[in-house]
């Protein structure tokens, strides 16, 4: 059985040309880029070239680009540095939709004196700007709101935001893991302050990211020891992971308009026949303001880790927002914050899709999934024969 | 993904026994939409007084649906006095063992037989009810279901108490009476861990008792608060004093019965210092919110 893949904005396939890039670096390349000699030395050029790769990609320069573990550590870095560089300031603002590598940080910080305030959304995930405008006094340290949501693709004003934060004075925030790679960026152009990524939502490998920081953003270490990255990041450089990264950023830059629209395009067949065939079912989030690869879609009276299983069978992959594939037992924030009924986020259904799927895997999953929610319609006690 | 037995998925995509049987002698129907998993078992005797067909409808997980189909096939052919002696035990072991944290499907299996037994003796006239005192506001859990899921699986952890019925798995906020309950019931048996929280300490210093209150608003109160939409904010202390500010938004709380300062204040009086007043901020006290009678 072939395996369809639409769970790309959980994890992506490395591309072949990025492990073609990585290959040598473990047996042949190995040296550390620290060292004196020329065979180490040879490894600070790939990582040169990496960092370029990703500025080029954001379009900012390559010394405003810090290596991390992957989105998360750059979320946390991002966050508890510019806080410890501004200490005067106790107030942090957010978004009740983050991801948790955010939320969890912001929360932790309320434990230590700070004031979180968490903005919530209207009903298709989209913020009121005028409430974060009110938000915004002396006061606040940071700003910390994400690019697009992993969930339900929903697209924020970035720029907007970050026009308007920084005007006030404080620093600006944005975790970008999910729109980098499928949305065009130009930091030169804006005024993020700081902004994540992570390698293995664009076809890079996993244990890799990068934050971006503006020149003259002040930010405090939040790893301690070697003075790697330029003093901000401590520790030997993640060689095969960066080169990756930056392979990854080269070859989304290429191909980032045309791969768009076609994956737009099989997204939208997905999602308009889904909407159609099955009843009852609904979208969630903004039609318009959204990423080209991201539908997510609950279907009424059915639960999502029935209908993620019936989908394996089938070997397709997708996710979901229902309470009993977390391992808690609430449904999605990002659903509830959004005002979704909890009958409609427990049978949610994320398909997230990416360059290397085909059409011919849309029309398959066209075809099983007004059966399966039929099939699991027949057992739901909701619903009237 | 879930580790799921051979038995498990085989009952998931070919469910036994769906629909409702016709004019039915028992019907038990638990669980809602809004938990996220509901059962309805119907069932018919023949002349003998032994189950003669049963049928279920389920909206839930895998692993709900397939515990429905097999308590189907198991309760076939016995008699109510046999049926209603079917734990949730045995249910989890006729698939041949679930996850952990899906044992409340178990649970949910042997309450809707029950609720169907019951539903039958009272002449079709009783429904499900609950029984006891509701402990987990979230989930709808009482004192006497969770008594009886720790007797019957020999529980001793909070975090098995809510893998088995759900309770305290949403804000957490009665956490800490499952953890009497299971006191109460298992004694002994559990290893005396020292509470996290230092029971209020004789004489504190300023900065110590502040440092507390502090503590008891992050780790007592805060999270129950946060899982309604709302929150607590530490404004200042003066001397037994304690000023609050809330925030956020508390309309459809179920706590709204209780004014939110006495709960604030009970805590801090239990954790910190039974001298202690809690004030409410007065900018905070002109926000509009339901916590205020």
């Amino acid at each position: 059985m072939n395996t369809i893949y639409f769970d790309n904005n959980a994890t992506t396939k490395v591309a072949e040309q990025v492990l073609e890039e990585i290959k040598p670096l473990f047996c042949e390349l190995y040296g550390n880029p620290s060292s004196m000699h020329t065979f180490g030395g040879q490894i600070g050029r790939r990582i040169r070239q990496a960092r370029e790769q990703v500025a080029r990609l954001l379009g900012c320069e390559p010394s405003e680009i810090m290596f991390t573990s992957g989105g998360t550590e750059s979320d946390n870095a991002a966050i508890k540095g510019a806080l410890a560089a501004a200490p005067n300031r106790r107030k942090i603002i957010t978004t009740r939709v983050e991801h948790p590598a955010v939320l969890a940080v912001c929360r932790e910080l309320e434990n230590h004196g700070y004031t979180v305030v968490e903005l919530g959304v209207d009903r298709q995930g989209r913020l009121e700007l005028a409430e974060l405008a009110e938000q915004i006094d002396d006061d606040t340290a940071l700003v910390t709101i994400m690019y697009a949501n992993n969930e339900t693709g929903v697209i924020f004003p970035v720029e907007k935001i970050a026009e308007l934060v920084t005007s006030k004075g404080s620093i600006f925030h944005t975790d970008a893991v999910q729109a980098v790679g499928k949305i065009p960026l130009n930091l030169s152009k804006s005024r993020i302050d700081l902004l994540s990524l992570s390698g293995h939502k664009l076809h890079g490998p996993k244990g890799v990211g990068a934050l971006y920081v503006r020149k003259g953003t002040r930010l405090s270490p939040f790893m301690l020891g070697g003075h790697q990255e330029a003093g901000r990041r401590a520790g030997t450089e993640n060689v095969p992971g960066i080169v990756g990264l930056g392979k990854a950023c080269e070859l989304a830059a290429e191909n980032l308009e045309a791969e768009n629209s076609r994956v737009k395009a099989l997204r939208d067949k997905l999602e308009d026949a889904i909407l159609e065939t099955c009843p009852d079912s609904r979208l969630n989030g903004d039609p318009e303001n959204r990423l080209p690869n991201t539908s997510n879609i609950s279907f009424e009276y059915i639960e999502g880790e029935a209908i993620l299983l019936m989908l394996d069978k089938y070997g397709i992959c997708a996710s979901s927002g229902s309470a009993c594939t977390s391992g808690s037992l609430e449904p999605s924030h990002v659903l509830r914050a959004m005002g979704v009924p909890f009958t409609a986020a427990h049978g949610s259904i994320r398909f997230s899709l990416s360059r290397y799927n085909t059409e011919k895997e849309v029309d398959y999953t066209i075809e099983k999934m007004p059966r399966i929610v039929n099939q699991l319609r027949e057992l739901s006690p909701f619903v009237a024969k | 993904m879930w580790e799921y037995t051979d038995k498990l998925k085989d009952h998931f995509f070919k469910p036994r026994n769906v629909g409702e049987v016709e004019d039915p002698d028992g019907v038990g129907e638990v669980g809602s939409l809004a938990c996220g998993d509901a059962l309805k078992l119907t069932f018919k005797l023949d002349k003998n007084g032994k189950i003669k067909d049963a049928k279920f409808k389920t909206f839930g997980c895998a692993s709900a649906i397939a515990t429905s189909s097999v308590l189907t096939e198991m309760i076939k052919g016995l008699t109510l006095d046999e049926a209603s002696k079917v734990t949730n035990k045995d249910i989890a072991d006729y698939l041949g063992g679930l996850p952990e944290q899906k044992m409340h499907c178990s649970v949910m299996g042997r309450e809707a037989l029950e609720a169907a037994i019951e539903n039958y003796r009272s002449g079709g006239k009783k429904k499900h009810e609950l029984e006891g005192n509701v402990i987990c506001t979230c989930f709808g859990v009482t004192d006497r279901e969770i008594e009886r899921v720790i007797s019957e699986n020999d529980l001793t952890t909070v975090e098995e108490v809510t893998n088995y019925c759900k309770a305290g798995g949403g804000c957490g906020g009665c956490q800490s009476e499952i953890e009497k309950i299971i006191e109460k019931i298992q004694g002994d048996k559990i290893e005396q861990t020292p509470a996290p929280v230092p029971r209020r300490a004789g004489r504190l210093t300023n900065i110590q008792k502040i440092q507390l209150i502090q503590q008891t608003i992050n780790e007592q109160i805060r999270p129950a608060l946060r899982a309604h939409g709302g929150n607590i904010e530490l404004i200042d202390v003066e001397a037994n004093k304690v000023i609050v500010a809330f925030r956020g938004m508390c309309a459809q709380c179920k706590l709204a019965e209780y004014t939110m300062k006495d709960v604030v204040e009970a805590k801090l009086r239990e954790f910190v210092s039974a001298e202690l007043l809690v004030e409410e901020d007065k900018e905070s006290a002109l926000q509009p919110h339901n916590h205020r009678e």
